[in-house]
């Protein structure tokens, strides 16, 4: 970017801010519908509804109600996609709309899209599989080769709105938000005016929502209240969801210069590490990653008011992630909290949706607390939020996402101040 | 967050490659060079029903490359072809793994289906040949999550080498091996690691696929005649041919390199992509966008037109990629596009979909290592609205110093890159 910085940082910093977002997430479509539920502990599991799962051996999930595409979308665009490009588009709409930014023009090349993506098109593309097979090849829609894809979001945002700047899809299971957010930043950075990025993941068709249940992470608990307990000494498991969100990223300059409407705050901070492999006597990389996001954003741990946890809902893993976190910040030293236990685990959706919820954690000075959890064992050494709502001043949260197999990615936003 | 400028220099140490027509990186180089052609019948299934057949399968050998029955089970063939490679870029490059820091070596896979061939035979498994929409838990594999999610693909590239740096898997279609790549250029120069393990792979020769491209008549139908059916930039040509492959790299920081008296293949420039915010699949006349993508991977290795002695083309041999592709070389290269030689070689080894991009990094880097451009294969009767050098047929031997690779993918992406000899 040319011209002078817009608050004193080292020679070359751009700082990156957050003027849009929008949200689809189990317990709310929209941002605000979203934040009150939050704060008002109303959750988005629920029984499946959308197949007979009545044979299955697991039964719940963050489901998306309420959302009827053709309100959102064009017609025509409704044969070509898979309910997680809907909601990503609706989400994209959203966040543009919040950040007052019109679509582009033919010759815009400065505005762009980075998505994560876990589970591509996956309930169209298993009717594609079962067309198929069970009719033949030329019964296969011509829409299949991209709605499929992981890249499919991405794609399908850049042409709705032309945005002609750079694209990329980044798979990382559920820390993959993250990632995007952080290429979102560098891509700023490299001069690029304006990003849209986050994530946005669906896979709740019979075989999608099957598939979620290999590798044993996900409670086979069917008490809606019960079955995802971040943290708690019942826990036994996640439950899958639907949505994530969507940020326009800007460079604090750009967003000045155009009068953006708001600025949610800064990304400060990102990085993303990676666990050892199996069978190794290292220590996981999750409390390595959060000290690089922090470092980058120039703070020390004692300057992060919260923290946003991952939580897997697994005790092996929340008792890594809760020494991880008592170990940066010291015993029960920051508020952690968890909100993703009243939506699901969103994989690509989860961490842009925890960043939107961090924003508005510093924008109303409130922590949300994690729904259902209530015996937090002694020995995890945090101080996580639980019961009603903290009011805190919060002006920078740190927050985590870890995928399966070892993925570890941190992003600090802190509150803006010009 | 800390200032990336262009920052340090970045080079490759280390390839592997697995290709149609043989094994490894000397093979997949005689064969470009030669001019023969892996492209053949599909023999993995039975094809008959689909409109397309062709494609170029290589010949791969899990036990043979050294992989565990457990790993073998895990493992998408895609993510087999991708480990296999690792091992060779590493024993190429020279580097000792186990003395670096973990956390400065990471890992930037590309894939554009990435798990689908698992994905299809669980689900034949699952779902009762097709016949069940209610797919059998019973039948769930303890795998099928990393099918669901190919997060499992970086992660056992990672678990190769001992990576705990950054890793992700970029996944944006066809470009995806530029992209990868790229990304992981970026990632040294900013200082987030020093060793990336970067590349891409694709198996996707499954009859899901075959039908995805077969319904937008994408893919060739020259079932006659499938040694000569990827015919890009022929006048005719009839889409592309499927096929399968990786290739992956060991890229490191260029002072390092230097320092430890490592091989270097070249030095790589950042990729730069843009969106044509037109089509999922259809791509401009114009070619603009992607001309954007070659003026910015141009002003980001510091090369102008006139310093690229061979092109890459992506070259697919559809009808509407050959001309978008030719129109975008000519605005972003001017009167050097008529000038410098262009080539394609999906014409002998096929699309691989995201891993063609890696692959056809190696072909550049080789390029430039032996003063070699690969040929397009089958360019017998050149379109005439595609009128610039194709090289066709014959390997031609010329200095090589900067070359120019570019991939253009679903979705829209528009992506180039510049590699250069290192002095």
């Amino acid at each position: 970017m040319s011209g002078p910085a817009v608050r004193p940082a080292p020679a070359g910093h751009v700082p990156t801010v957050v003027t849009g977002v929008g949200v689809a997430a189990p317990n709310g479509l929209g941002t605000e519908e979203y934040w009150r539920n939050v704060l008002e502990g109303r959750s988005g599991i629920t029984e499946m509804t959308r197949f007979d799962a009545s044979g299955y051996p697991f039964k719940l999930a963050g489901q998306i109600t309420g959302f009827v595409a053709e309100d959102h979308l064009p017609a025509r665009l409704l044969p070509q996609t898979d309910v997680s490009t809907r909601l990503a588009l609706a989400t994209a709409d959203w966040a543009l709309a919040d950040a007052a930014v019109e679509p582009g023009d033919g010759e815009n090349y400065d505005m762009g899209v980075i998505t994560s993506n876990a589970t591509g098109g996956f309930e169209f593309t298993h009717r594609e599989f079962h067309k198929l097979w069970d009719q033949g090849p030329s019964y296969v829609s011509v829409y299949e080769s991209f709605a499929w894809f992981y890249a499919v979001n991405t794609g399908q945002i850049s042409i709705r709105n032309g945005l002609r700047g750079p694209g990329a899809a980044l798979v990382g299971e559920q820390a993959g938000g993250l990632d995007a957010l952080g290429h979102a930043c560098r891509t700023v950075r490299e001069g690029t005016g304006l990003v849209i990025s986050g994530g946005v993941d669906s896979a709740l068709d019979p075989w999608g929502y099957l598939s979620q249940f290999a590798g044993g992470l996900v409670s086979a608990e069917s008490d809606p209240r019960r079955a995802y307990l971040p943290f708690d000494a019942a826990a036994g498991g996640y439950v899958p969801g639907e949505g994530g969100a969507v940020l326009v990223v800007e460079s604090a300059e750009a967003a000045e210069r155009r009068g953006a409407p708001r600025i949610y705050g800064e990304i400060a901070g990102y990085a993303a590490a990676f666990d050892p492999p199996p069978g190794s006597d290292r220590p996981p990389a999750l409390r390595h990653t959060a000290e690089q996001a922090i470092a980058r954003a120039g703070l020390r741990p004692g300057d992060i008011d919260v923290v946003f946890a991952d939580a897997a809902g697994v005790p092996r893993l929340d008792l890594a992630e809760a020494q991880a976190i008592s170990g940066l910040f010291g015993p029960g030293a920051v508020p952690v909290t968890a909100p993703k236990a009243l939506t699901g685990r969103l994989y690509a959706g989860g961490g842009p949706l925890d960043v939107v919820t961090a924003l508005l954690s510093i924008r109303d000075g409130v922590i949300p607390p994690t729904a259902h959890t209530s015996d937090v064992p002694g020995s995890y050494g945090i101080d996580l939020v639980v019961g009603e709502p903290r009011a805190l001043p919060v002006s920078t949260a740190l927050v985590v996402a870890r995928g399966r197999h070892g993925f570890n990615a941190a992003v600090v936003v802190r509150a803006w101040t010009n | 967050m800390e200032s990336s400028a262009r920052g340090r220099r970045v080079v490759m140490t280390g390839m592997g490659v697995r290709t149609p027509g043989g094994a490894g990186t000397k093979e997949f180089w005689d064969l470009l060079t030669s001019g023969r052609t892996a492209t053949r019948r599909i023999s993995f299934f039975d094809a008959s029903p689909f409109r397309s057949q062709v494609a170029a399968e290589a010949a791969f050998d899990p036990v043979a490359e050294g992989l565990t029955p457990r790993q073998i089970r895990r493992m998408d063939r895609a993510t087999q072809f991708a480990v296999a490679c690792t091992r060779d870029a590493v024993a190429d490059s020279g580097l000792d793994f186990d003395a670096l820091d973990p956390y400065r070596v990471g890992v930037s896979l590309g894939s554009a289906v990435a798990s689908a061939t698992s994905l299809e035979k669980e689900y034949l498994v699952m779902s009762d040949a097709g016949r069940n929409w209610l797919v059998d838990p019973a039948y769930l594999s303890p795998h099928m999550f990393d099918y669901l999610s190919p997060g499992a693909m970086p992660a056992e590239v990672a678990w190769t080498v001992g990576a705990q740096g950054p890793v992700t898997m970029v996944s944006d279609g066809c470009t995806s091996g530029i992209d990868a790549v790229g990304h992981a250029v970026r990632l040294i120069r900013e200082g987030s690691a020093d060793i990336m393990i970067a590349g891409a792979t694709d198996t996707p020769i499954s009859p899901i696929v075959v039908a995805c491209f077969d319904a937008i008549k994408a893919s060739t139908p020259r079932n006659d005649d499938p040694e000569h059916a990827s015919r890009p930039f022929d006048r005719t040509r009839d889409g592309f041919v499927l096929a399968e492959g990786a290739a992956v790299f060991v890229l490191e920081e260029y002072e390092a390199a230097r320092a430890r008296g490592a091989h270097i293949y070249a030095e790589l420039g950042a990729s730069a992509t843009r969106c044509n915010a037109h089509h999922m699949t259809g791509l401009t006349r114009h070619g603009r966008e992607m001309a954007e993508a070659i003026r910015n991977a141009f002003d980001d290795a510091r090369a102008d037109a006139t310093d690229i002695d061979y092109v890459n083309a992506h070259g697919s041999g559809t009808q509407q990629n050959d001309r978008h592709e030719t129109a975008a070389f000519k605005l972003a290269l001017g009167s050097h596009a008529y000038r410098v030689p262009v080539s394609s070689i999906k014409s002998m080894v096929g699309h691989s979909l995201g891993a063609i991009g890696a692959i056809e990094i190696a072909a550049c880097a080789l390029a430039i290592e032996y003063d070699v451009v690969p040929p397009t294969a089958n360019l017998h009767e050149p379109d005439p609205a595609c009128d610039l050098d194709y090289v066709p047929l014959t390997a031609r031997e010329l200095p090589v110093r900067t070359v120019l690779t570019v991939g253009s993918g679903f979705g829209g992406f528009q992506s180039a890159m510049v590699l250069r000899a290192v002095a």
